[in-house]
């Protein structure tokens, strides 16, 4: 295949030197790639070049064009000069998790990582490079097609501003792949024009140099490679957002409006864009003035106490954070709770432990935020899967934080917060009212006898709670994270103390009746397999469960949205006889809280566990079920 | 608490225009030992709240950890109180402010709170300009943990047991001055003359005032070798500048030479008048406060009184364009930007 794989690439003799180095051993080349809708782009850049603009602007063009697409930005914690990945899974089969193993076709524009990408291409796929340097001989493979354009000359020929000899260099790749994968050039257009929307004078070049790009692959190359799209109608007004804009959204609607934060990877986006919603949606339209107040807080304990401040004196009120900024709040996490005073916290998970990968994607913070800070301490928490859930728990985040008069922290990941994901879009009944919980008014103060901040009156756990300048002469209470009576006077006097503790227990109990319930997915008849999952990892169980199919093995599914749990998590794991509770981590942390809260044998539960830092694959969930059960049957075999 | 307090009062009490009593500005009986300065502080927290007719409902009590931070429990019962964590007791009342501007933020700290575990954070509430009364309770001891020095304490000086401070002191008000504070003054707990009419102006004044009140340590620091003592605070005192708080509506009348007199008409028509006892000192510059704390110093000298003050100051609220009405009361239609706008909103991200 080789040389006929070669020839029927090239049409004309051009690149004839690359080409006679392509197969140096004459070993015969493997079938090229073919798939429509089916397959993985790498594209790997060097990071500050402008060049994750032009990938989005490409993966965007596929979801126009009405097919399922998912992308990650595989990004170096660095702002200039370090290898980056872009990884665009085209999937009309809706698999959009990632992949896995080798992509079809690598766009390798970064000379040093070129080695590696040569390497990560799959046989028979293909290999798009900047061919102004001739490769060497070891970066040739036998058994991948390249697809040499001289990008580089061609920027430096065409354009005399450096940096312009830079972006355009990306938007020239996006050019030629549309001409490769027939995609549809005049929605590529369209794109570029929304993105300079109110910079028109940006829209034309950026346009010519996709044409340069095309019309040189056109001309170069066979067009369509057997690789390509074409226009679907998959996506059922599906959208494509990140889940840190979802979150920073969702916060809007929830009605925050005092927010304190400091800046940490990959958190940092969600209160950006809350901050630009609100100068959008929340200026009062009589005065100008802000209907919310951010600061950019000196450090996390000074964020989460400024949140806390708000919440505390009735507004809505919130902080983002990410790893060790965690770490950093638990002390007022623990007042929060000990108060009982309502904040939302939303943590945008990353690979720990200590400063660890701070651009990777995980789900390790599970344990140290159920249980946040010292002493018995036990918290709400939250697991969005996607931007719509983020938008929506979000939002109702806040009022459950009022509701239950606690903090409630928003369990997101770097996956979810800052890659795009097709998701359903976002969605809100004006019919809903914000749940502020049990705050007492001037009038039913005035109709009080007796008041006690700490009197559980209702017996569910939770009090009524009072807002300073409310009323003259009652309600007033000093709210302190030393241990107090029913009427918020200190006490060391034990059995009010138990009384308290036991109260809050109680409390949680309440909130696992009122947080998200598990969705669970299961056929009349119980499958033999139970899997168990939460968050990001939701993203590869669709593709998991048809190939589980393919051999032979059906299993039904339960996603964890919240902690506490109830009673339907230990409901599902008694009626499956094999358990996988799938997890980003390394620690088996949910499993952990589930064996604890749950009084749960640990050996009926088996652990998946993906920490590499990289969203977790379908392939991987797969190979660990499929290899628990061989071993299971060769130990069976044995005895 | 187990001990209670009397409600009995004489029938006869004279109140004020609220038509409140002094002892409806009292709090919880205090814990601390009996001499402490800080209930000092707190008896004069609630004569000025009681004399310029506070709203005791409309005060936000804030403190921090320590005995420092307790006190805000013995002051107006009627008021809500919020006694945090080790040191974050701005980033809490940032917090609380920014959800209702409505309300007098009364903040008590101490040397620990703010020039150890919390310097970080005394230092940006500073920066931002809240408007509240930021009062330190200073005795350069750690009383709760029974003695140990604190990092306001005068480097050279020994503890009760005998340990000596070896570093540098950090003086709060310096601090505060540099970063911009609207209204700076140095107190003693001792000196109820001069101590309540500062508070009176500190609460009246919109924009970030602070207060560093030297206040005694009976316990742990009040021993010969000490700096923080009754006896060494008295014999060191000196005084720049004082202050006399005429409430809206009162005659004023002259009691000071000309040229020594000043007179300011704060936002609310009442008249702050800063009355100079060192004919020299400006309370208008900043930098020259810095000097002139530490010249008195080197003399040995304590210099209280008001140290700076910037009538025309702004607030954290003015610096944020915040809007008028308290974000704790808007309501979800001032809020949510409703279904049609999401709608809008979904297809950007098609």
């Amino acid at each position: 295949m080789s040389k006929h794989n070669e020839k029927s690439l090239h049409k004309q003799t051009l690149h004839k030197q690359t080409l006679s180095k392509k197969s140096p051993n004459n070993k015969e080349l493997p079938q090229a790639c073919q798939a429509i809708n089916e397959f993985v782009i790498r594209f790997a850049n060097t990071n500050g070049t402008g060049s994750a603009s032009a990938n989005n602007m490409f993966a965007k063009a596929i979801l126009r064009m009405g097919i399922p697409v998912s992308a990650k930005n595989i990004f170096p914690s660095n702002i200039q000069g370090m290898p980056t990945w872009y990884e665009v899974r085209i999937s009309e089969k809706n698999y959009l998790g990632r992949r896995g193993g080798d992509s079809e076709l690598v766009v390798a524009m970064n000379s040093q990582s070129i080695n590696d990408d040569i390497n990560s291409v799959k046989v028979g796929g293909y290999l798009l490079y900047d061919a102004t340097k001739a490769l060497n001989s070891e970066q040739i493979r036998g058994d991948i097609n390249y697809l040499g354009i001289p990008i580089s000359a061609i920027c430096l020929k065409e354009y005399s501003n450096p940096r312009q000899r830079q972006l355009f260099k990306n938007v020239i790749y996006v050019g030629a792949l549309a001409a490769l994968l027939d995609m549809d050039f005049a929605i590529l257009k369209d794109l570029v024009k929304d993105q300079f929307k109110g910079k028109e004078k940006l829209i034309t070049p950026n346009i010519y140099a996709l044409e340069l790009g095309y019309q040189y692959a056109k001309q170069q190359f066979i067009c369509p490679l057997p690789i390509k799209v074409e226009s679907r109608d998959l996506l059922n007004n599906r959208i494509m957002v990140d889940g840190n804009t979802a979150t920073g959204l969702g916060a809007v609607y929830g009605g925050a409006t005092v927010v304190g934060w400091y800046p940490i990877t990959p958190s940092t986006s969600v209160i950006e864009k809350f901050a630009s919603y609100c100068a959008r949606l929340r200026i009062d339209p009589a005065t100008g003035k802000k209907n919310y107040a951010i600061v950019q807080a000196e450090d996390e304990l000074a964020a989460i106490g400024m949140a806390i401040g708000g919440g505390w004196n009735g507004a809505r009120a919130f902080t983002a954070t990410s790893g060790p900024g965690i770490s950093l709040m638990a002390e007022f996490l623990g007042l929060a709770y000990f108060t009982e005073i309502p904040v939302v916290l939303v943590n945008v998970q990353r690979a720990g432990p200590s400063t660890g990968m701070p651009t990777r994607t995980q789900q390790s913070d599970v344990l140290c935020c159920a249980y946040a800070s010292h002493g018995d301490t036990k918290q709400v928490l939250l697991f969005p899967q996607d931007p719509h859930e983020c938008f929506e728990l979000t939002a109702q985040a806040f009022d459950l934080a009022d509701q239950l008069q606690t903090p409630v922290i928003i369990m997101s990941d770097l996956d979810l917060g800052m890659n795009d994901h097709l998701s359903t879009e976002f969605k809100w009944d004006d019919n809903k009212k914000y749940q502020l919980g049990k705050v007492l008014s001037t009038e039913q103060l005035d109709e009080l006898e007796v008041y006690g901040r700490y009197l559980d009156t209702d017996g569910d756990g939770i009090c009524y709670r009072t807002l300073a300048g409310t009323h003259a002469d009652k309600g007033a209470y000093f709210n302190r994270g030393t241990s107090r009576n029913k009427f918020a006077a200190y006490t060391e006097k034990s059995a009010d103390y138990i009384d308290n503790m036991e109260r809050l227990t109680k409390k949680l109990t309440t909130a696992s009746q009122l947080v998200p319930q598990p969705i669970i997915k299961q056929g009349k008849k119980i499958a033999k397999i139970g899997l168990i999952y939460y968050g990001t990892s939701s993203h590869a169980i669709t593709e998991t469960i048809d190939h589980l199919k393919e051999h032979g093995l059906s299993a039904d599914t339960l996603r964890i949205r919240a902690f506490p749990f109830n009673g339907q998590l230990e409901h599902f794991i008694s009626k499956h006889q094999e358990i996988f509770i799938i997890e980003q981590n390394r620690d088996a942390q949910m499993k952990s809280i589930i064996v604890n809260e749950c009084q749960i044998d640990p050996n009926k539960l088996n652990s998946i566990l993906h920490f590499d830092g990289l969203p977790i694959t379908s392939r991987f969930i797969e190979q660990a079920i499929l290899t628990h059960f061989e071993q299971q049957s060769s130990t069976q075999q044995a005895s | 608490m187990s001990f209670q307090k009397s409600t009995f009062h004489h029938p006869r009490l004279k109140v004020n225009d609220l038509g409140l009593t002094y002892r409806d500005y009292e709090g919880a009986l205090s814990t601390l030992c009996a001499g402490c300065g800080h209930d000092s502080i707190t008896s004069a927290i609630i004569q000025a709240c009681y004399e310029l007719s506070i709203e005791p409902h409309k005060v936000a009590k804030m403190s921090g950890i320590g005995c420092s931070s307790k006190a805000p429990n013995y002051f107006m019962s009627k008021a809500h109180g919020f006694n945090s964590v080790h040191g974050r007791m701005p980033s809490v009342t940032t917090g609380a402010n920014m959800a209702n501007q409505a309300l007098l933020y009364l903040a008590m700290s101490g040397d620990g709170d703010s020039a150890s575990i919390g310097f970080g954070q005394f230092a940006h509430v500073v920066r931002r300009q809240l408007n509240m009364v930021y009062m330190v309770a200073n005795n350069g001891v750690y009383g709760l943990t029974k003695g140990q020095l604190a990092a306001t304490a005068d480097k050279g000086v020994k503890n009760k047991a005998g340990e000596i401070s070896l570093f540098n002191d950090i003086d709060l008000c310096s601090m505060a001055l540099q970063l911009g504070a609207s209204f700076v003054a140095r107190s003693f707990s001792g000196d109820k003359k001069q101590l309540v009419p500062l508070l009176k102006a500190a609460m009246s004044h919109r924009g970030f005032a602070f207060i560093d009140i030297i206040s005694p340590c009976v316990t742990f620091n009040n021993h010969p070798a000490s700096t923080r003592s009754y006896d060494y605070v008295h014999d060191h005192i000196t005084t720049a500048a004082v202050t006399d708080f005429i409430p809206i509506k009162t005659e004023i009348t002259t009691d000071c030479n000309v040229g020594d007199c000043e007179d300011i008409c704060l936002h609310d028509g009442s008249i702050m008048r800063i009355k100079k006892l060192d004919s020299e000192y400006d309370t208008r510059n900043a930098h020259k406060a810095i000097m002139d704390i530490e010249e008195h110093k080197k003399k040995g000298e304590i210099l209280t009184g008001l140290l700076y003050f910037k009538p025309t100051a702004s607030h954290f609220h003015e610096i944020n364009n915040t809007c008028d009405t308290p974000l704790n009361q808007l309501t979800q239609d001032a809020l949510c930007p409703g279904a049609r706008i999401l709608s809008g909103i979904n297809d950007s991200f098609r």
